[in-house]
């Protein structure tokens, strides 16, 4: 338990710091990629639960974000004033009022994705596919016409309090629970449905209850990740169409179906590569989309395939640590 | 007498105008080793498919242990104590040998998902027993040597043992398999009855296989039905089984 209170401790000293030192050192364009790096991290990390992890095909990520988007944004600007008043506006109160905003925001998702995971997770392959694909589209164009939070001027006056060590503790936090949650039965049951519905059934795993677990889990951290997308830029329907969906397959896809650190590595390569390549104005697109084409032939497993990058191979003296036996 | 541990009452399904399995009664009692034997498409692997809740019966009823299981979703029946091989090995083919037999101990693991995520006493422990259990039974099943490869780079007997080792995770009461001896080599189906022996004595199993090889199914079996397009036609001790004129005239034809 110490243990525990104290990598907490590092960890959010280390996310603190990164960000005193990024506002300090690096150029505000170079932080701001960052933040989008972190952000989508988070993407694909919950993406590649549902889409890698548990196999099942879902093209409604951005849907997702939407809803976290604009739940934990309507919370600070509708729902913090009153409550918090002329507190809300700075300091550590507006802090834990951003803490429950991103809260909000994940549970709001979560909720819509047990209300589509519910009836859809009966359905496999292209069939979910197109059903998420639907709930993705509906809900953009459902919140394109809710004048409350901007409708189609999209949705102006939401405090900007997203900030690199935000988003740093959010994709730290994501990776931790999944990553814990692979180490169990929970996860494994993720993998067997898999790799053999069937066969996981009739083993004992109630394999409609774990997906629509997943999708759930899923929803909640990209909706966590929506609620920082909110408080941190402009926030318009045109930033969850279907392309952003695509683009966070994309990055599962890339990093490795099923590898967290490869989602991890996916994220960043796909956020900075358009970056990267911006000496070449003109032809950029061109350049990105051939490096696709070229990556997903070299290795169509993925940059890193299903393995994990661990840091027990940078530490061997901790590698001799002997299985527990029950 | 004791009472059956599984008992099929006119147990009957039609898939549209297809009877497949038309009114069927066995009783198996506990401990034994029953044969389910019949020509192709005799809806042998139907009548598992109703017992683990694939499928659902159109009519009759099905009792483990004196209690209805019919109508129940495959995951809760395996609960109950019925576990299953597949025709052809329905393994994780990516995830190693010994995740593909901790995948079985699901229903042994009581820990939430926060308890998961947050690695407590009580998950750890269980993740503990789990894992003691799994590489106890690779083990006896002389798969150790196979503990962190592939299930898929495993030889096919292999496969076919994991299998068997997989569902036994699952500390089932009734152990359905469906054709263990297929595609095996006669070395290979020799090891196979061995085990099936020493599995049901080990682990008090009672057993019910479908199989194809006679030299298999009257070798271990105890007792035998014998199904023809969905109905039973036979049931008695191989012995019997063997001189029935029904079975003869099923498999090889009426005499001109």
């Amino acid at each position: 338990m110490a243990r525990r209170a104290l990598l907490v401790a590092v960890v959010l000293a280390a996310v603190v710091g990164a960000d005193w030192a990024g506002i300090r050192f690096l150029n505000p364009y170079v932080y701001r990629v960052l933040v989008l790096c972190g952000m989508n991290v988070i993407l694909a990390l919950s993406l590649n639960l549902v889409n890698g992890i548990t196999g099942q095909f879902s093209i409604g990520h951005a849907g997702f974000m939407a809803v976290g988007a604009y739940t934990s944004a309507a919370f600070t600007v509708y729902a913090v004033p009153p409550l918090l008043g002329a507190w809300g506006s700075g300091g550590w109160p507006a802090g834990l009022a951003f803490v429950v905003a991103i809260l909000v925001g994940g549970a709001a998702s979560a909720a819509a994705g047990f209300l589509v995971g519910l009836p859809s997770m009966r359905l496999r392959g292209d069939y979910l596919a197109i059903v998420t694909l639907g709930f993705g589209e509906i809900i953009r164009v459902a919140i394109l016409n809710i004048d409350a939070v901007g409708g189609a001027r999209g949705f102006a006056g939401v405090p900007q309090r997203t900030n690199l060590a935000w988003v740093l503790a959010v994709a730290v936090f994501t990776f931790f629970v999944i990553r814990n949650l692979m180490r169990s039965f929970h996860g494994r049951a993720f993998l067997a449905i898999r790799e053999d519905e069937i066969a996981a059934e009739a083993l004992g795993v109630p394999t409609t209850r774990y997906k629509v677990t997943a999708f759930v889990i899923g929803a909640f951290f990209a909706g966590m990740s929506g609620a920082l997308f909110s408080h941190y830029t402009y926030l318009h329907t045109n930033s969850f169409t279907f392309m952003k969906s695509i683009e966070v397959i994309i990055m599962v896809v890339l990093g490795g179906m099923g590898s967290l650190t490869g989602s991890i590595l996916g994220a960043i390569l796909l956020t900075a590569m358009p970056e990267l390549l911006r000496f070449a104005s003109a032809e950029r697109l061109i350049i990105y989309s051939l490096l696709l084409i070229v990556l997903m032939i070299a290795r169509p497993q993925g940059i890193l395939g299903r393995r994990e990058i661990s840091l027990r191979a940078l530490t061997p003296w901790r590698r001799a640590r002997p299985t527990p036996v029950a | 007498m004791t009472e059956a541990l599984l008992s099929l009452q006119g147990l009957g399904v039609t898939f549209g105008g297809l009877k497949a399995v038309s009114d069927l009664d066995f009783d198996l009692p506990r401990g034994m080793l029953g044969g389910l034997i019949g020509p192709n498409g005799a809806g042998k692997t139907t009548v598992f498919n109703l017992i683990t809740g694939v499928y659902q019966p159109t009519s009759g009823q099905i009792l483990l242990e004196g209690r209805s299981i019919r109508g129940r979703p495959t995951y809760a029946i395996a609960a109950r104590g019925v576990a299953r091989t597949f025709q052809n090995p329905r393994l994780f083919p990516d995830l190693t040998c010994l995740d593909n037999v901790r995948i079985a101990c699901h229903m042994h693991g009581g820990a939430t998902l926060l308890d998961s995520v947050l690695q407590t006493p009580r998950s750890e422990r269980e993740e503990g027993e789990i894992l003691g259990r799994s590489e106890r039974l690779l083990e006896s099943f002389g798969l150790a040597k196979y503990r962190d490869s592939e299930a898929r780079s495993l030889p096919y007997g292999e496969q076919r043992r994991l299998e068997i080792a997989r569902t036994l995770a699952t500390e089932p009461k009734l152990l359905l398999l469906d054709e263990p001896a297929a595609g095996m080599n006669p070395q290979e189906t020799e090891a196979l009855m061995r085990l099936i022996h020493d599995v049901r004595d080990r682990y008090r199993l009672t057993v019910l296989l479908i199989e194809h090889d006679m030299k298999v199914v009257m070798g271990i079996c105890e007792r035998i039905a014998v199904l023809d397009y969905g109905v039973k036609i036979a049931e008695g001790t191989p012995e019997a089984i063997q001189k029935n004129p029904k079975v003869i005239e099923a498999y090889l034809g009426e005499e001109q």
